[in-house]
């Protein structure tokens, strides 16, 4: 273990490096590009041992990569915004594949207009891809994370998308703690796939299925996908037990016992939550804040546990849901807590879209327009 | 069949050059050059291994399986494929079936080349690393003209320029085949595609030479009707390393409104009128391959053109067109043009 105080990117980078890759590929976009270079750099040394290909967009980019997983290796790639919207069709390639990819998504607002800055809608337009993701609100998570989702990938040999906010962690300077390679080397083997394709293996990869196979290829994924929530519970137990550090649950609470008052988020916002909590609580006004660390399959049951019966939860999301009120975790939240049987006040909305600064003080305006009965 | 077809047949039947390959070659004086030989060497001369097992679902006379047939022979079972949407897939069979003897996997339809750079890298990576033993198996793509005149051409492009080592095969059918014949960028001007049933009014483009001027390791056009050329050139690709492209054209029946017995005859004429080049490209070196060497040196004469078109349902538009002759004679031209720029690169 070591103390790094690094950007998010090159935390990012170093744990990528330490998975032992085998095939990256990887195509500029702003905030992402100083990952690739980072890494590009290691290729250019020596000291990352895969190949590193760089293509001429993401949709290729997605393409080579979900390719290169089917014969077996290990991948990855990363990208922001416009470059996750170009890979759509992929990503659904990808999942249907059942192959275990894992990407970096550095958050930044799509068109239109242009607009570089943190915002999360780029990756919750891929929230029906069938795709895995994690959130991170520091570095400390974005480093730990890769390693999480190479675990849960490669188990569940379904691809997931690693989200930290651009600029704002990407950029950033902070501290954190890196795990030595002997440990990382424990927690990932080499990839050991049930199939992989090679003319010793045959098989038609992704052929035309009539309705039936269809149908049971697509139902089997969703139930993985939820059946995933245990995985990512057991890989995070496995990844404490053997660096001995804490990781935060799939929801995470940072509040006093008895808070009345709930604050879900996720991304960088979710650590400036803490303080607007605590804020909260010196004012009198008992609060937690609630950390989404796995957005993809939501963790409904965590959430549900969390909140007593009569508490309030405000939902601040740094995204829209357009043709509904407020933004995604909203959404989950109102679907999560329907039917439970516990009477939980919801109210939510968007907030710091396109990288509006989201500072304590700002976050607590809201917070305090929306228990004072205004929407956001 | 529509009459139009069996009118077709009627007069494909009485044509003399039917059933006569090779026939003005066998007259030129090259016929001693390596390449006729090569050209005439017999396919019971080539290995036994078949690559498209019995059972395809492919159209009577499909050209695609013909000329995966002789890719296969040399290429042979240590092979990998990449096909997106194309008739190729939608005749493998259904899952879990597929007519193919190698692994295949089918991609997006723009994602051809990346997806075949994604397998050769990490068959690289994972060689080296010790992960995967033995020799690396062929990387290939089998892709039709939709798939690379238009969708692909992007990551096509870029696969060229990166050198990335695999055969590029792309079957030219001049449209979108499977879903219905469409126009695409390799449609010819004048043919009648269900998306332009006017006769198309543009030229298609030539990308062969697109491919020549990235300076990929190999380039070469062939044909389903000269299957020794075809052979050979795919025994001089699989020898080389890196980035190759190998076009092959491919006379279609319910596309072009020819017989389905017509495929191999309809290739035959489209490299002898010179409405299709032969040629090939190794390491910058440019070789025009008979017959299309002597056609563009006028040592001899292009098959009749006006019989080519005629012949095709779906240039019924010029052939009914009170100015066919002059149609005719500016497509002549553009050919004649055409084989002119080839000649200048020798």
């Amino acid at each position: 273990v070591s103390k790094r105080i690094e950007t998010g990117n090159t935390a990012c980078a170093l744990a990528v490096q330490a998975c032992n890759i085998d095939y990256m590929a990887a195509y500029p976009i702003t905030p992402q590009t100083t990952l690739s270079e980072k890494i590009a750099s290691w290729a250019a040394s020596g000291e990352f041992k895969g190949k590193y290909v760089l293509v001429e967009s993401e949709h290729s980019a997605m393409s080579a990569v979900t390719a290169a997983s089917a014969t077996g290796a290990r991948t990855f790639t990363a990208t922001s915004s416009q470059g996750l919207l170009h890979m759509h069709e992929i990503l659904h390639y990808a999942s249907g594949g059942r192959l275990p990819v894992v990407m970096a998504n550095i958050n930044r607002a799509v068109l239109a207009p242009w607009c570089l800055y943190a915002d999360h809608q780029d990756s919750i337009s891929q929230r029906d891809t069938g795709w895995l993701q994690l959130f991170c609100a520091c570095h400390q998570e974005i480093y730990d994370s890769v390693f999480l989702a190479y675990k849960v990938a490669e188990k569940t040999e379904i691809p997931v998308m690693i989200s930290y906010d651009g600029f704002l962690l990407s950029h950033s300077l902070l501290p954190f703690d890196t795990v030595d390679d002997e440990i990382i080397k424990k927690y990932l083997p080499d990839r050991d796939p049930a199939w992989f394709l090679h003319p010793e293996n045959g098989g038609n990869f992704s052929n035309v299925a009539m309705a039936a196979e269809y149908s049971a290829y697509r139902h089997r994924l969703a139930d993985d996908t939820m059946a995933s929530l245990q995985v990512f519970r057991d890989a995070i137990n496995e990844y404490e037990n053997l660096t001995g550090r804490k990781q935060p649950g799939l929801i995470e609470a940072s509040g006093p016992e008895d808070a009345e008052i709930f604050i879900l988020s996720m991304g960088s916002m979710a650590s400036e939550m803490e303080i607007v909590a605590s804020e909260l609580t010196t004012q009198g006004k008992k609060a937690s804040a609630l950390k989404v660390r796995l957005y993809r399959p939501f963790p409904s049951e965590e959430l549900a546990d969390i909140l007593p019966d009569g508490s309030t939860l405000i939902v601040l999301d740094r995204n829209i849901a357009y043709g509904h009120h407020g933004g995604v975790l909203y959404m989950e939240a109102r679907s999560a807590l329907y039917g439970i049987n516990k009477k939980i006040k919801v109210l939510g909305g968007s907030v710091g879209l396109g990288g509006v600064d989201l500072t304590t003080s700002v976050l607590l305006d809201e917070v305090n327009r929306l228990l004072g009965g205004e929407k956001a | 069949m529509s009459e139009n077809i069996r009118e077709n047949k009627l007069e494909s039947a009485v044509n003399p050059m039917v059933g006569l390959p090779h026939g003005e070659i066998s007259k030129d004086k090259s016929h001693n050059n390596e390449e006729v030989a090569a050209l005439s060497s017999k396919l019971a001369d080539m290995p036994d291994y078949e690559m498209v097992l019995k059972g395809t679902g492919a159209c009577a006379g499909c050209p695609s399986p013909m000329g995966l047939r002789i890719v296969g022979k040399v290429l042979g079972p240590n092979s990998v494929v990449v096909m997106t949407p194309s008739c190729t897939v939608a005749s493998t069979g259904m899952m879990p079936k597929s007519c193919f003897d190698i692994p295949v996997l089918n991609c997006a339809f723009a994602s051809a080349a990346a997806t075949a750079s994604g397998i050769t890298g990490a068959y690289d990576a994972l060689i080296e690393k010790g992960r995967i033993k033995g020799p690396k198996p062929t990387v290939f793509t089998w892709i039709g003209d939709g798939g690379t005149y238009d969708i692909g051409l992007q990551g096509l492009s870029a696969a060229a320029e990166r050198n990335e080592d695999f055969i590029y095969f792309c079957y030219n059918n001049e449209a979108y085949g499977n879903t219905g014949m469409q126009r695409s960028g390799a449609t010819p001007l004048h043919a009648i595609t269900t998306t332009t049933p006017g006769g198309k009014t543009e030229n298609k483009k030539n990308l062969p030479i697109l491919m020549l001027e990235h300076k990929c390791a190999y380039v070469a056009t062939a044909s389903i009707s000269y299957p020794q050329d075809l052979f050979r050139k795919v025994a001089k690709a699989k020898a080389i390393k890196g980035f190759r492209y190998i076009e092959v054209h491919s006379p279609c029946g319910p596309g072009w409104k020819i017989p389905w017995s017509e495929t191999v005859d309809m290739g035959r004429r489209a490299v002898k009128t010179g409405a299709w080049a032969l040629w090939e490209s190794e390491n910058g070196k440019f070789t025009i391959n008979p017959p299309t060497l002597q056609i563009a040196q006028g040592k001899a004469k292009p098959a009749s053109l006006e019989e080519y078109v005629g012949l095709q349902g779906r240039f019924a538009l010029v052939t009914r067109s009170p100015d066919k002759d002059k149609i005719i004679a500016e497509m002549e031209e553009d050919i004649q043009n055409d084989l002119k720029r080839l000649l200048a690169r020798l």
